[in-house]
């Protein structure tokens, strides 16, 4: 693993694609305005401001501009996931010493927070504590992640200090994670560790104005953001507006200017073809992917030949083409995100259950399949979630794949909560559309997700082989030798078992008024998101929306 | 008088905590743990001991009977609690909606009254013509399209007929601004849902104005005022109209009612941030203590609503016996 | 609780008229009402032959035909999985009907006995019942409903379920105060003191003088639970994809792609609006024709 790290760290590799279409060629460098403020909206809600407790896009989007990370994504380069810089580090991002066990920063000495305090090093320390030693009774999401840290140490001001159990190349993407905000040490000691759940107090490009809870969240432009010259935004208006449709709309009819989850084509086509060239289009692979998920414990799912079959019946080709242009999703692939030197290739994934070019040939087998297990006429329903995109739609084209091998399909669809209630807790359900979606791509942290008995797995089963290779995976460190271990545990949870199995990758697709400059996409709505190196072009604006 | 009014205030006080009751049981019987989806978020993997720290936290370890002491208690002392979600005070959280809420259920009740009026006195007044069917298809229709689709058509229309007549798209404002700070803003975002609330709303306004009118119009006065040769626009107008009012604002009065906290799904199509909205997430997050209070909010406007137009209906109206 | 009050009153004596007397008496008097069980006995057309109109099956993707214009193949064009919108209108009449019925009949029925039993036998339980009555009325319809659909689930069988649980208080608070009235005749007096038992007086005397009233509400309930219906499944809390269902047609895509292919969210919005109309100018003549306090207007 550490190697695969290394490696990667010097050959930055392209991934899937990230285009720009629209008049607005990213190649021309234009120079940036200063002034206006940007209209986001976004479609989904705040639990808490406290990034280390929370896991949505819904709070990443209109709070990460408050705050600063310890390193991210390089804003000019974010569709590299290996392509990491320094946000308040100083230089470049640090290169493990000691075997690979020890990462030293350097902190800035120019990073203030928005009361005017210094950010030192013992804040970065207090926030990683916080984050991946939490106190007793104190939560913190992605605890997980930093299992490998085995001390934080600030020895001065400006030098922080990780060290690690062993050495492992998922440490430095779990530092850039978008959710790492720091937090000043003063506020958790006079505060306590809650604190930040309900205030804000960051050192990002932008400084906290207001929350109006349901309607929208305001900042204005940070005079002293470490980041010399940025940002370019007078401020910023993240608007809630949870249904899609009012978000096009919203784009269309002049109300908002952005929106960074994303869009499906349909909507994308209509928007260029009534503003033409007021819209810029951004797309990019997307580190999201629905996964059905059987319950192997109900009757008939037990049956690894239904399983079989019902992934048989979808035909993914078909999908990427079709059901691409109004759902966002499209592209096939395995367990990896597609386009990652450790996913598999397209002649590797024709050998899996499902991803067979024969349509036919494949809905055939399917139909021998639930013969010999005596289901020839299988009456299922599939557990969904309330979301319309991509989880509903998703859904209704399944249902119709299914029918196609003579398996009748309805569909229970729960809000989140008591959707993940099922899930986790109540378990009734007998084959359900779960996803897996993550900020930072890192595969073989990503493909854990289909291990038996891992806490977000709920096919309910148990296997030792996967087990058993998983953990040859961790302790591997050769990038070709990762690859075949993963080839085999993905050809026993997609084919051999069935016991999960992938319908299509999410593709992100973000249609956004042209006048908005100098945003790039990422392979994910979490990354990229401080908004400090976006920027408008006034007179554009004018000529667009008048006034 | 004033016995009626005590008797009838207190009778409130059965139907409101009845409604408590209901309330918190409900929402006890719905599937799903706020802790879950808190720690779980979209996907991620959820330690079982911070969920259960979560729960210990807001209280949803202790035995029911507990919770509901601590509810119930909470409305005497007046102490809602905060919401489970955001941790914020649910006053404050119902606080923020409530002004929306309130400025959309005056103006689509304005409308109604507007549209139900003049309606409903010219269906009387031209009683089994041409006209009278024309107002009650019309109302009826009212009552018969959902508020949402007339909204869904209303932003179509105006994104197109902008686009159209002024050469670029617009659409209503999506976020609310205060009236007192931005007359222009509120009023261009709030003018649409209520009057797709309003027509419907108007529907029973007018069936009740032209009853009224009938009613009132068949009585001893009026003929005599017939007889005396008074001009049919005169009788209608002055003498009719000011008599058949009663039932008219008593039926506007619930409505009104109802308007503040039925408006959930147009405010879905017009993304108002509005207690309908509020309901939906909070209902659907098991967002116990702010469901709870929300609904005890409405049906306690309800309530009340319903025992003042009462009491102003006993109150006018001498022919009705305190009993 | 004065609720109903603000309806008109439908207390007092009602007359039994023959069926063919109330056909005949609408037709004449009643064209707006005449109108609407035209609109009625078309839709209930629709649902039952709804195999033999559609022309395509209304749950079959076929992108290849996505978001298609209304043409002669597709008479009112195609939604975004390209499904046939004409065929899923036809069949979503049946989803509309079997929960307006279903909603209606069990809602009324309900409402009916309950009613009764409240009147007839007074005292403490009337009081009790009455209170109960109270408290579920004092809840907006819709905000009942999406309760115990989150309770229950979605899905087409749950949302009967939600629907009708608030119907069958209304109901009860008119039938009784129509069977409060009735108690107090004499006829039933002389029933009870030759000795009848409660079940023989409630069903040959109190029953039939109330059915003026349930019928009334039966009615109204009928275009009321078909919006309603149509609005839970709008909120993605009713009917689930595929089930072709009019208010689910509006949801998603149908907002989504709403400019480019306006046609999706017209029609089945028209179809409900359509379908409530003639149920309520239905409801409205029953009402009429019923209700003595109104017959002469």
């Amino acid at each position: 693993m550490k190697m695969l790290w290394r490696s990667a760290a010097t050959t930055a590799f392209a991934l899937g694609v990230a285009a720009i279409f629209g008049p607005a060629s990213p190649a021309t460098a234009e120079t940036p305005q200063y002034g206006d403020e940007l209209r986001l909206v976004v479609g989904s809600k705040i639990p808490s401001y406290d990034a280390h407790i929370e896991s949505t896009f819904g709070m990443i989007h209109p709070i990460r501009p408050f705050y600063s990370v310890l390193m991210r994504v390089n804003p000019d380069n974010p569709s590299s996931p290996t392509d990491f810089v320094c946000d308040v580090c100083e230089g470049d991002v640090p290169k493990p010493t000691d075997g690979g066990t020890k990462y030293t920063f350097k902190i800035r000495k120019d990073v203030k927070f928005h009361d005017g305090t210094p950010l030192t090093a013992h804040d970065v320390k207090a926030t990683f504590d916080k984050i991946a030693f939490p106190p007793e009774g104190i939560a913190s999401n992605r605890q997980a992640y930093f299992k490998t840290v085995e001390s934080i140490s600030a020895p001065d001001d400006y030098t922080v200090v990780f060290k690690l159990k062993n050495p492992t190349g998922t440490f430095l993407p779990s530092v850039a994670m978008p959710y790492n905000f720091l937090y000043a040490k003063k506020d958790l000691d006079a505060h306590g560790y809650t604190w930040h759940q309900k205030n804000i107090n960051g050192s990002g490009a932008f400084r906290f104005v207001e929350h109006v809870p349901g309607s929208h969240v305001k900042g204005v432009k940070y005079e002293n953001y470490h980041h010399k010259g940025m940002p370019y935004l007078n401020g910023f208006t993240a608007i809630s507006a949870p249904k899609m449709s009012v978000r096009l709309q919203a784009i269309r009819g002049g109300q908002a200017d952005i929106e960074f989850r994303g869009f499906p084509p349909k909507a994308r086509d209509d928007l260029v073809k009534a503003l033409g060239d007021a819209i810029t289009v951004q797309e990019s692979d997307w580190n999201c992917v629905l996964i059905v998920t059987p319950n192997h414990k109900v009757k008939p799912m037990d049956d690894v030949r239904v399983r079989k079959a019902l992934s048989l019946a979808i035909d993914r080709e078909g999908g990427s083409k079709y059901l691409s242009r109004i759902a966002i999703v499209k592209t096939v692939g395995g367990v990896v995100f597609p386009g990652h030197p450790l996913a598999a290739t397209e002649a590797e994934l024709s050998q899996l259950a499902g991803y067979g070019k024969d349509v036919e040939a494949n809905r055939a087998e399917a139909k021998r399949l639930l013969k010999e297990a005596g289901h020839e006429n299988l009456k299922i329903t599939l557990h969904n979630r309330g979301v319309d995109q991509p989880y509903k739609v998703v859904g209704t084209w399944l249902i119709d794949q299914w029918k196609k091998i003579g398996v009748q399909a309805d569909q229970w669809v729960q809000p989140t909560t008591p959707f993940y209630a099922t899930l986790r807790k109540q378990k009734d359900f007998t084959i359900s559309l779960d996803f897996n979606c993550q900020s930072i791509v890192n595969p073989i942290a990503d493909i854990s997700k289909f291990l038996p008995g891992a806490g977000n797995n709920y096919a309910e089963f148990q296997d030792e082989q996967l087990l058993k290779w998983y953990d040859e995976l961790l302790a591997e460190g050769d990038e070709a030798k990762q690859r075949a271990i993963i080839r085999k545990y993905e050809k026993r949870v997609l084919d051999e078992l069935a016991s999960q199995f992938i319908t299509l990758w999410w593709y992100k697709i973000n249609p956004h008024r042209s006048y908005v400059k100098g945003w790039k996409i990422a392979p994910s709505h979490y990354l990229n998101q401080a908004l400090d190196n976006i920027w408008i072009d006034q007179a554009e604006k004018k000529r667009q929306l008048g006034g | 008088m004033y016995g009626y009014i005590v008797k009838r205030l207190l009778m409130l006080l059965p139907t409101l905590i009845g409604a408590a009751i209901l309330v918190f049981l409900l929402l006890r019987l719905v599937p799903g743990d706020i802790c879950l989806i808190k720690f779980g978020g979209e996907g991620a993997y959820a330690d079982p001991e911070q969920i259960r720290q979560c729960q210990v936290n807001l209280g949803l370890e202790n035995p029911i009977y507990v919770q509901f002491w601590d509810y119930m208690k909470g409305f005497f002392v007046l102490d809602l609690g905060t919401s489970m979600w955001t941790g914020k005070d649910v006053t404050y959280e119902i606080g923020v909606r409530f002004e929306l809420s309130l400025q959309v259920a005056i103006m689509a009740t304005l409308t109604s009254i507007v549209i139900a009026i003049p309606l409903g006195v010219i269906s009387a007044a031209k009683q089994n013509t041409m006209v009278d069917y024309v107002v009650r298809g019309f109302s009826i229709a009212g009552i018969a399209m959902p508020s949402f689709w007339l909204g869904i058509l209303m932003i179509l229309g105006l994104l197109i007929g902008t686009q159209e007549f002024m050469g670029r798209p617009w659409m209503p404002p999506i976020s609310f601004k205060s009236i007192f700070d931005d007359p222009a803003h509120n009023i261009s975002q709030l003018i649409w849902p209520a009057l797709a609330t309003g027509y419907r709303y108007s529907a029973v306004a007018t069936r009740m104005t032209r009853s009224a009118m009938l009613e009132v119009l068949g009585e001893d006065y009026i003929r005599t005022a017939r007889a005396k040769g008074l001009i049919e626009k005169v009788i209608v107008n002055k003498h009719a109209l000011k008599n058949a009012m009663l039932p008219v604002v008593t039926i506007i009065g619930i409505e009104f009612a109802f308007l503040m906290g039925g408006l959930v799904v147009t405010e879905q199509v017009f993304n108002l941030n509005g207690l309908g909205k509020l309901f939906v997430e909070s209902v659907t997050q098991s967002d116990y203590t702010l469901t709870q209070a929300l609904v005890m909010l409405v049906v306690t406007i309800f309530v009340f609503m319903n025992f003042v137009v009462d009491v102003l209906y006993a109150w006018l109206d001498p022919r009705i016996r305190y009993s | 609780m004065s609720t109903m009050d603000a309806s008109p009153e439908t207390n007092t004596g009602f007359k039994r008229v023959r069926v063919i007397d109330h056909i005949s008496r609408m037709v004449r008097r009643q064209p707006l009402g005449t109108g609407g069980a035209i609109v009625i006995i078309l839709m209930v057309f629709m649902a039952v032959f709804a195999e033999v109109i559609a022309p395509y099956d209304p749950e079959a993707n076929s992108f290849e035909h996505m978001l298609v214009a209304p043409s002669l193949e597709f008479l009112l064009g195609t939604d975004q999985f390209g499904r046939d919108l004409f065929s899923r209108i036809v069949y979503g009449a049946r989803t509309a009907l079997f929960v307006g019925f279903a909603c209606a009949l069990v809602g009324a029925f309900g409402g009916l006995i309950l009613g009764v039993a409240s009147a007839y036998f007074g005292g403490w339980f009337d009081l009790i019942m009455q209170r109960i009555i109270d408290v579920f009325m004092a809840f907006p319809l819709i905000i009942m409903a999406l309760a115990i659909v989150s309770i229950f689930g979605t899905g087409t069988d749950k949302v009967i379920i939600a629907i009708t649980i608030p119907f069958v208080p209304r109901c009860a608070r008119v039938v009784r105060s129509s069977a409060l009235a009735i108690r107090e005749m004499p006829y039933v007096d002389a029933a009870r003191s030759i000795g009848y038992g409660h079940m023989r007086i409630i069903m040959k005397h109190i029953a039939p003088n109330v059915l003026a009233p349930f019928l009334i509400m039966l009615t109204a309930f009928l275009g009321e639970a078909i919006l309603l219906e149509a609005s839970l499944s709008y909120l993605g809390m009713g009917v689930q994809e595929p089930t072709p269902a009019w208010g689910l047609m509006l949801q998603g895509g149908a907002e989504e792609y709403a400019e480019s292919a306006p046609w999706v969210p017209i029609w089945p919005g028209l179809a409900i609006t359509i379908a409530v109309f003639g149920f309520n100018l239905f409801g409205d003549a029953v009402r009429d024709i019923l209700d003595p306090k109104l017959r002469t207007r």
